[in-house]
């Protein structure tokens, strides 16, 4: 597998002009790798738009981070504007795409990222609101979590963010696309077969026989 | 009109069981000083109000309040950042009231605003609309939530004039929002300029909304705090 293949693989939905928020972690990554000539407007949902990469030491202003309280920069033409507007932008269908992890995905879209069950408390944060809002969501996230297990599933087993959401998977083995219908497998990954992705994955793929 | 007072006076403000909303977004922008006080004060019992916990990793901010136990219920949309409070809440030391971010927002702004209400439609179809009520409008689902008001705010603003009017830099992030929705509001400054010197429309919180003004660190000093916190996490 290619060094930062998911983050590469999200960087090519980058499409000139969209006004994008990234999830931290790899979605974030993916701004590194966005095509040359693409322009893409960069949200935080602690409120700036058209942020840029950080700043050198010395040279950073305590009042201007991203969304992980992380030193960021502001690139010309760029706003900052309060958490209420922020989050007009990202609820109110202003912001074209949002790519976010996850713990889980279904084959209908829905997606679970904020809570396990006696485990893990994080709060929900911003999650629902830009899974709610954004015109595009696209999941990224490694394909089975660390024991191996599926995490592309026929349906979620943890609390939802949000359902039937979901648009685009983008995984380390595969490319999924969330239609009405059900799960179609756009893409494979290097050196991944589509009888592995399809033992890799709880989901049913509508179209895996094509693959096959 | 607002009165400049010290940091020691302001605290006193803030009582045993009271609800204090923070300014900030998980520790960028936060009233710092403020914080400080309250922590040395030992004000206990405390209904805290802020859009997430405080600097990844705890201990830092908001997370001095949480270390020091001053904390029975935070109402927020995130708390994943500190470890110390996710053990307080499992511990049940703290109760949590939580809802998504935007609904966080909109419910302190319904507070500050004279709304009875916040109409949503996020979080249908999950865990949250156990934490509401779920409403019907033109046949689609809505979730109903109640506003936030506190007894007191701490925010923070880079200048103030002597009228309590605040200028921001950078992203003013809940703070504005904040300066509406408490019966005293208390802002933490980076400097206090005299009235005519922010011009009227650099203002992002007009004066009438706040009560006292409260000298913090510099502007020099906080990029000093933050530069030092960031390298020593290797965000910078």
């Amino acid at each position: 597998m290619p060094k930062n293949y998911i983050a590469k693989r999200i960087a090519k939905e980058f499409k000139d002009g969209m006004y994008v928020n990234l999830g931290i972690g790899i979605p974030t990554e993916s701004a590194n790798y966005i095509p040359e000539g693409t322009h893409v407007y960069l949200q935080t949902e602690n409120g700036g738009l058209m942020f840029g990469p950080k700043p050198q030491r010395g040279e950073s202003n305590p009042d201007i981070a991203n969304a992980g309280a992380e030193p960021i920069t502001m690139l010309p033409g760029g706003a900052v504007f309060d958490v209420a507007t922020s989050f007009a932008m990202i609820r109110g269908g202003h912001i074209d795409m949002t790519v976010v992890g996850a713990l889980e995905v279904d084959q209908e879209g829905s997606i679970a990222s904020w809570k396990i069950p006696g485990k893990l408390l994080t709060g929900m944060g911003g999650a629902m609101d830009l899974l709610y809002g954004c015109k595009e969501v696209i999941v990224a996230m490694t394909h089975t979590d660390k024991y191996g297990k599926a995490k592309i599933r026929k349906k979620c087993t943890l609390p939802l963010t949000a359902a039937g959401v979901a648009d685009l998977i983008i995984t380390d083995k595969a490319v999924f696309r969330v239609n009405k219908d059900g799960l179609y497998l756009e893409e494979l990954a290097p050196g991944v077969t589509a009888s592995e992705v399809k033992q890799l994955t709880e989901a049913e793929i509508v179209n895996i026989k094509e693959w096959e | 009109m607002a009165m400049q007072i010290t940091p020691e006076e302001a605290v006193k403000k803030i009582k045993n069981k009271s609800s204090v909303m923070i300014g900030g977004f998980l520790g960028a922008a936060v009233p710092l000083v403020m914080i400080d006080k309250m922590v040395a004060e030992k004000i206990k019992d405390l209904t805290v109000i802020s859009i997430g916990a405080g600097y990844r990793g705890g201990g830092v901010d908001i997370g001095k309040l949480v270390l020091n136990r001053q904390i029975a219920k935070y109402i927020t949309a995130h708390v994943g950042t500190d470890p110390n409070l996710i053990k307080q809440i499992v511990n049940q030391e703290i109760e949590l009231e939580l809802s998504p971010m935007g609904t966080f927002v909109e419910r302190v702004r319904a507070g500050g605003a004279g709304l009875g209400a916040v109409v949503t439609p996020v979080g249908i179809g999950t865990e949250v609309e156990d934490m509401a009520e779920k409403i019907i409008i033109d046949e689609k689902e809505y979730l109903l939530f109640k506003p936030i008001h506190a007894d007191v705010a701490i925010i923070k603003a880079f200048r103030s004039d002597s009228l309590g009017n605040l200028q921001y830099k950078g992203m003013s992030n809940t703070n504005p929002i904040m300066a509406t929705a408490a019966d005293i509001v208390i802002a933490e400054v980076d400097e206090i300029v005299e009235v005519g010197e922010i011009n009227c429309e650099a203002i992002g919180t007009p004066g009438i909304f706040v009560d006292y003004i409260v000298q913090g660190h510099t502007y020099e000093e906080r990029k000093e705090i933050y530069e030092a916190l960031w390298i020593s996490t290797n965000k910078l």
